[in-house]
């Protein structure tokens, strides 16, 4: 993976929900693509941020709360592509990696001089290198060992593709499973 | 027998692997679902992934769709016909219901008997069984834990992966054991236990982890308490909530719809018993608590994690040594307009909602009609009873329990999610306080700029009927 540089859009609050990310409300689609116009709809506690952030710098544990891929979806589209937090919820981290949303694990203290370096200049622009596992902002290094779990972003155009693709190819594991428990499943087709 | 060092958790997984030549720490697994339950909201786009590769869907009789997100809790015109004021709804509605009818999928819409939420439907029609893996694209898909299934919440393009191979790729969790002893006082529900679990350990302890809930106080719940409890194992940031089956949950299945019948159920039960006997296994984490020390609970915050006995008192920012958490701490008080240091005891409420799929069940409705009976829903309060199903409205129609709530006062409305996440028109106004019945309390979730108050079904009946934020106890 490559480098990235860009302005920071600055939200160091804790707990941010999916339910903040995108409201229930504009859920009531059947597209992937627009979410990000509703990006943060009934947000009242504004930071600071750039028209051309690619980067969301955010508090302790974020996108707790609803499954809703559509928070991952709302990012991308509004054009965050890495966010920087010191914990991700489960369902919000595996859905950001399976549509090439980068979850940026750092250490607590880390996090701290990270955010008093934006507090102090939120004209800050910030380098994540993702090789290098380190980010940069001013004169702050950061490097981080969690940015990205064992499976790696999802590179396919489609969200969740290779998956997809990973598991039509063991099909024959799938039958054999299916094979082997049989009686065991009892659902819709034995009411 | 389970093999010795195995919890539920470690022999469901197992069981369901299908890349069985795998070694634990090499990258994800293959899991094998059972049960894949999926409504309006997050299901189109991957029947849309579907439709753009050519593929089929694998196994459309392990599929059960219902709808219940953005469906209207007012009832049909007379022509039997719902009113969708929503153009968006009404076509993501439709839309659910073309899917279904093109993949094969078995579908409940709005009218039908087994219509629901997702979450009260599925079990009481016997689909949720023991031992089973079940997912949905919904948060509170842990509901099913109570079952002794492993249940989680997934997001959309995993709703295509098991659509197109009914499996996906999982990392293994960890295993978190959470041990309630001891017996739960009058007024003290199922959700006041979910709710002072959550208030220790916090919204993101179970981050990585499984819950299992263990403990003489799980043992003597109801099925339905024991999913109120299972159910917001994701408000403390477990994707998933295990309760080791046992006669109570066989009895509950026994004669539903879609579980085994005669031989066959005995059958079931037997094997039910020999594979999940009581864990012997070790966890990664445990906390344990005292169930006789339990006091009826609200929420003063706008996360899950923020709350405390009914009679406590909002609890100081300045305590917390860490800066970050004071100020997110901080913000959440103000979005609520709660003072540190004050009780809330006898602050106005605006709005009540009893539902979702926390506390829609008949118990849950028993509950707060019983304290409802004979009196009134405060005036100026907005009281909206929304049950949980079709099924269960029918079950307290049949005792006159929507008797009880529209003599009081309260809306008694059609089943479905409603004001719980407010898609589908139910929500409280700017500035509203609402105390719901629901899960989560965060900014915004019931209506812009709204407040929720988390409570169990006794508590907002309670609040109902005097205006004020109340302690059950003091009218039962």
């Amino acid at each position: 993976m490559e480098t990235l540089t860009s302005p920071v859009m600055f939200l160091p609050i804790d707990n941010i929900d999916t339910d903040r990310i995108i409201p229930a409300r504009f859920l009531i689609t059947t597209k992937i693509k627009g979410l990000g116009r509703h990006f943060f709809n009934d947000w009242t506690h504004a930071s600071s941020s750039h028209e051309n952030a690619k980067i969301l710098v955010a508090g302790h544990n974020f996108g707790c709360g609803s499954s809703r891929e559509h928070a991952v979806w709302a990012l991308a589209d509004y054009g965050i592509e890495a966010v920087v937090s010191t914990k991700f919820a489960d369902i919000f981290h595996a859905n950001a990696l399976r549509n090439r949303l980068v979850p940026v694990v750092v250490e607590a203290a880390d996090h701290a001089r990270l955010v008093t370096t934006l507090e102090d200049d939120p004209e800050s622009t910030i380098t994540i290198d993702y090789d290098a596992r380190r980010l940069t902002c001013g004169d702050l290094e950061i490097s981080f060992t969690a940015a990205i779990s064992d499976i790696g972003t999802d590179e396919s155009e489609t969200p969740g593709g290779e998956e997809l693709e990973a598991l039509l190819s063991q099909s024959h594991l799938i039958d054999g499973h299916e094979a082997a428990h049989k009686a065991r499943v009892n659902t819709m087709g034995n009411g | 027998m389970p093999a010795a060092g195995l919890t539920l958790f470690d022999t469901i997984w197992d069981d369901h692997r299908v890349n069985v030549e795998s070694t634990p720490g090499g990258g994800p697994d293959t899991l094998y679902i059972d049960l894949h339950l999926i409504h309006e909201v997050t299901s189109p786009q991957a029947f849309s992934i579907l439709r753009d590769r050519g593929i089929k869907l694998r196994h459309p009789d392990q599929t059960m769709a219902t709808m219940d997100h953005s469906t209207p809790s007012t009832p049909p015109g007379p022509d039997g016909k719902y009113i969708i004021e929503n153009p968006d709804a009404e076509i993501q509605l439709a839309a659910l219901e073309s899917n279904c009818a093109d993949f094969g999928v078995p579908l409940y819409p709005m009218g039908h008997e087994n219509q629901g939420i997702v979450h009260v439907t599925a079990p009481e029609l016997g689909l949720v069984q023991p031992g089973m893996t079940i997912v949905c694209g919904d948060s509170h898909t842990a509901t099913h834990g109570a079952f002794g299934a492993l249940a989680f919440g997934i997001g959309t393009s995993q709703v295509a992966h098991v659509f197109a191979t009914q499996c996906l790729l999982a990392n293994r969790p960890k295993t978190f054991e959470i041990t309630i002893d001891g017996t739960l006082q009058p007024g003290v529900s199922a959700k006041d236990v979910i709710l002072s679990v959550i208030a220790r350990i916090g919204t993101e302890a179970g981050t990585g982890h499984v819950f299992e809930y263990t403990g003489s106080t799980i043992r003597a719940m109801s099925m339905e308490e024991r999913m109120t409890v299972t159910n917001m194992s994701i408000e403390g940031g477990a994707t998933a909530g295990l309760i080791q089956p046992d006669d109570t949950t066989f009895d509950y299945l026994e004669g539903r719809e879609f579980a085994p019948r005669g031989a066959a159920f005995d059958a079931a039960v037997a094997d039910w018993r020999r594979r999940f006997q009581p864990a012997n296994g070790t966890y990664e984490q445990c906390v344990s608590f005292n169930a006789d020390e339990m006091e009826p609970m609200i929420t003063y915050g706008t996360n899950p994690g923020m709350g405390m006995p009914v009679r406590d008192v909002v609890p100081d920012p300045t305590d917390f040594k860490n800066k970050s958490d004071r100020v997110s701490f901080q913000r959440a008080l103000d979005y609520m307009q709660f003072e540190p240091g004050k009780p809330l005891l006898g602050h106005p409420v605006d709005v009540v909602f009893v539902g979702s799929c926390t506390n829609s069940r008949l118990s849950d409705l028993r509950d707060a009609a019983g304290l409802m009976d004979g009196r009134k829903v405060k005036d100026g309060v907005r009281m909206l009873v929304v049950p949980g199903s079709r099924r269960v409205k029918a079950a307290a129609e049949r005792e006159g329990l929507d008797q009880i709530f529209i003599r009081a006062g309260a809306e008694w409305r059609e089943p479905g999610c409603s004001m719980c996440l407010a898609m589908n028109g139910d929500l409280i106004e700017p500035g509203q306080l609402s105390v719901s019945t629901s899960n989560r309390n965060f900014e915004g979730r019931q209506g812009k700029r709204g407040r929720t108050v988390l409570a169990s079904p006794l508590t907002a009946a309670a609040c109902a009927v005097t205006g004020v934020i109340t302690d059950v106890r003091e009218l039962l």
